[in-house]
């Protein structure tokens, strides 16, 4: 029997697995990718809360998250472009004539 | 208690495979799979930016059709009201591809 | 189809900001329009948005089958984003075409960063508050890297992009939570299950992490990292937009959410938001002593301003509400008149931005110089200016709320950051020194800056007319 706690359990995971990626991988790319899944771990959480309520507010908040997803990754890549044309990278410890 | 057993046994497993199995790296088997494709070249060189142009406004216009599917459902309940504001929604939609095009994103010259 | 027209007029500044969008990108495509068209007309649009906020106040009501509210708080702040997006559209004109990135797609980002900030204070449910959040910072983070040749301006939007999406991450995770401990999205059903909620364990879990999406947009310590490199990188009245209108947009979610939605009852979670306050406060102000740039040290300086403005709503009471929505107002106007002064200074290849470049300012450019001084008193919270109302209520709040100890941190951390406040108005009037301010500013620049310096001293002298207005909200 595959209860609400699993797929929270999981999307949890997923959360934290894809927070710590922020937080130690230092390719800009793999970082977004890493927010991905954190928001996509969100997804998850709400498609099962919605599911066990029996409520369909949680899955069309999930296709608004997705849709903002879509955006964000367009303005993301789109930043990621123009700064690697100058720069010809994307480590971010190379990033760093403001200090952080 | 025996999911810890069946996991133990898997890794077990996978791990005596690894150990004793004979290893001989051909060239055909070291080589990417693309479905019986021959690999013509390194999958790993700089394409042109029109690409990611495309691939991105792709991206945007792409997902936002995603609404479309539960109107769609549930179109006969939604009635008028819903037909209107979903021609709202693709209004908003057209005036960013014409923006778009205006632009001249779309062109490949 | 009745109540659909209702839903639309009720929400008039919503609705006219965002057909002022629309119409700017049609404008846009059409390759003879020229920005100054664009940047006219988004003007026009923002201040007529404006106008109807202030006009639709007194009417107090939700719309949009529950999603939104109007009038009241909502046209409030829709007000305040209307006219501070304005601003910062009228002072970009000349200074963005002296750097070079005079473009139509300004005024449309500027114009959808504001629809985002107008959705965030008038959510009447999470998903809207969700999207005005993303609305927003998405604009934000292309504006940020606009001047996409400099690299100080890539930079900074790769750095606003990154911990942007992942505060938003941490936001939206706590929506997902709090919409499976109360079983609902909308404010008034969650507003509904207290006092029940309180205690749950997922509730407070989604409740933390909502504190720390916001804590992140409004750039309060420990999640300020951002703010300081964005603001230096970004183009300067970028930042002046960044650190107003967007900030007072997230403490109007944060107004929204913790003190009408969930009360503060039992949570804990006034005591997290004041030891946030006390750490911002602190923080940024005994940072920006040390600063040499002055766009950095301004970002100190917000990062303080956050922590004033979060101990009021920590307090959370009437008078902490009141005096937040006060502060708002007047930070709204003197920081934009400082980052305005900033980007008249500057020149066009982001040098003049050191302390040491305002010295013997008052002897090349008097009235810049004037209103630089007025500005920085504002900022320290010197009567009669406009800043000192905004930290008296908050202080105030914080004394009622039994968090003494936070306002004493307030006070004393106000004298610190005098010190550097005044330093430089001692620089631009007692240094001799080689001030070299790039180009005569334009009418329009110095037409906003003046009406700004203005409404400082005026919600100086008559704080009474927004308070009077912001204690009739809650």
């Amino acid at each position: 029997m595959v209860t609400l706690t699993s797929y929270l359990i999981l999307s949890a995971a997923m959360f934290i697995i894809g927070a710590t990626g922020v937080l130690v991988r230092r390719n800009a790319i793999i970082v977004f990718m890493s927010i991905e899944l954190m928001l996509n771990s969100v997804n998850l959480t709400l498609v099962a809360f919605s599911a066990f309520l029996g409520d369909s507010t949680g899955q069309a908040l999930v296709f608004f998250v997705m849709t903002v997803a879509a955006a964000e990754a367009a303005v993301g890549l789109a930043i990621v472009i123009a700064l690697f044309r100058r720069k010809q990278t994307v480590n971010l410890d190379e990033i760093n004539i403001l200090k952080w | 208690m025996m999911l810890a057993a069946a996991a133990a046994f898997a890794v077990i497993m996978a791990k005596i495979n690894e150990i004793v199995g004979p290893r001989r790296e051909t060239d055909e088997k070291v080589t990417t799979y693309e479905s019986g494709m021959e690999p013509v070249r390194t999958a790993r060189e700089r394409f042109s930016v029109k690409y990611y142009m495309v691939a991105v406004l792709f991206i945007l216009f792409d997902i936002e059709i995603v609404f479309l599917y539960p109107w769609a459902v549930s179109f006969r309940q939604l009635g008028l009201h819903g037909f209107v504001v979903m021609f709202v929604f693709m209004f908003v939609l057209l005036v960013g591809f014409v923006y778009v095009w205006r632009k001249g994103a779309l062109e490949w010259d | 189809m009745n109540t659909y027209l209702t839903d639309i007029l009720q929400s008039g500044a919503l609705m006219i900001t965002t057909i002022t969008g629309i119409v700017l990108l049609l404008v846009e495509a059409n390759r003879r329009g020229r920005p100054a068209t664009s940047f006219a007309l988004a003007i026009v649009g923002l201040l007529a948005a404006g106008m109807t906020a202030l006009i639709q106040m007194p009417a107090h009501g939700t719309g949009f089958s529950g999603m939104v509210q109007t009038g009241g708080f909502a046209s409030f702040f829709a007000a305040l984003f209307a006219v501070a997006g304005a601003m910062t559209i009228a002072l970009s004109r000349s200074y963005l075409a002296r750097i070079g990135w005079f473009r139509g797609e300004y005024a449309i980002l500027t114009v959808f960063a504001v629809v985002g900030m107008m959705l965030i204070a008038a959510s009447n449910d999470l998903i809207i508050l969700f999207l005005g959040v993303e609305l927003m910072s998405v604009c934000l983070y292309v504006l940020a890297g606009l001047a996409r040749v400099r690299d100080r301006s890539n930079e900074a939007a790769l750095k606003y992009f990154l911990l942007g999406a992942f505060a938003t991450g941490f936001l939206l995770y706590g929506i997902a939570l709090i919409y499976g401990a109360v079983g609902s999205t909308n404010f008034e059903a969650i507003s509904a299950a207290f006092p029940a909620i309180s205690a749950h364990i997922m509730f407070l879990a989604g409740a933390g992490l909502v504190v720390v999406g916001l804590s992140f947009k409004v750039s309060a310590v420990p999640f300020h990292m951002w703010a300081p490199d964005v603001y230096e990188g970004a183009p300067t009245t970028v930042s002046a937009l960044m650190s107003t209108a967007a900030k007072a947009a997230a403490f109007s979610g944060f107004l929204v959410l913790f003190v009408r939605t969930f009360h503060f009852v039992g949570a804990g979670l006034n005591t997290v938001l004041a030891v946030i306050a006390a750490a911002s406060m602190i923080l940024g102000n005994v940072v920006a002593i040390a600063q040499t740039n002055i766009k950095r040290m301004l970002a100190y300086s917000s990062i303080a301003h956050a922590g004033y403005m979060l101990a009021g709503v920590a307090a959370a009471n009437a008078i902490g509400l009141m005096g937040v929505a006060f502060y708002l107002v007047a930070y709204a106007f003197m920081n934009i008149g400082a980052f305005a002064v900033v980007s008249m200074v500057e020149d066009d290849h982001e040098q003049h931005l050191t302390l040491d470049d305002y010295a013997g300012l008052s002897k090349q450019r008097p009235l810049v110089a004037a209103l630089m001084a007025v500005f920085m008193f504002a900022l320290a919270g010197v009567p009669p200016f406009a800043g000192f109302f905004g930290k008296y209520y908050v202080f105030l709040a914080a004394v009622e709320g039994k968090m003494t100890w936070l306002a004493i941190v307030g006070v004393l951390t106000s004298l610190i950051s005098a010190y550097y406040y005044l330093r430089i108005v001692v620089l631009m009037y007692f240094r001799d020194g080689a001030a070299d301010v790039a180009a005569k500013p334009s009418v329009l620049t110095m037409v906003t800056v003046v009406l700004a310096a203005l409404l400082v001293l005026q919600l100086g002298i008559t704080p009474s007319v927004v308070v009077q207005a912001a204690q009739r909200f809650f």
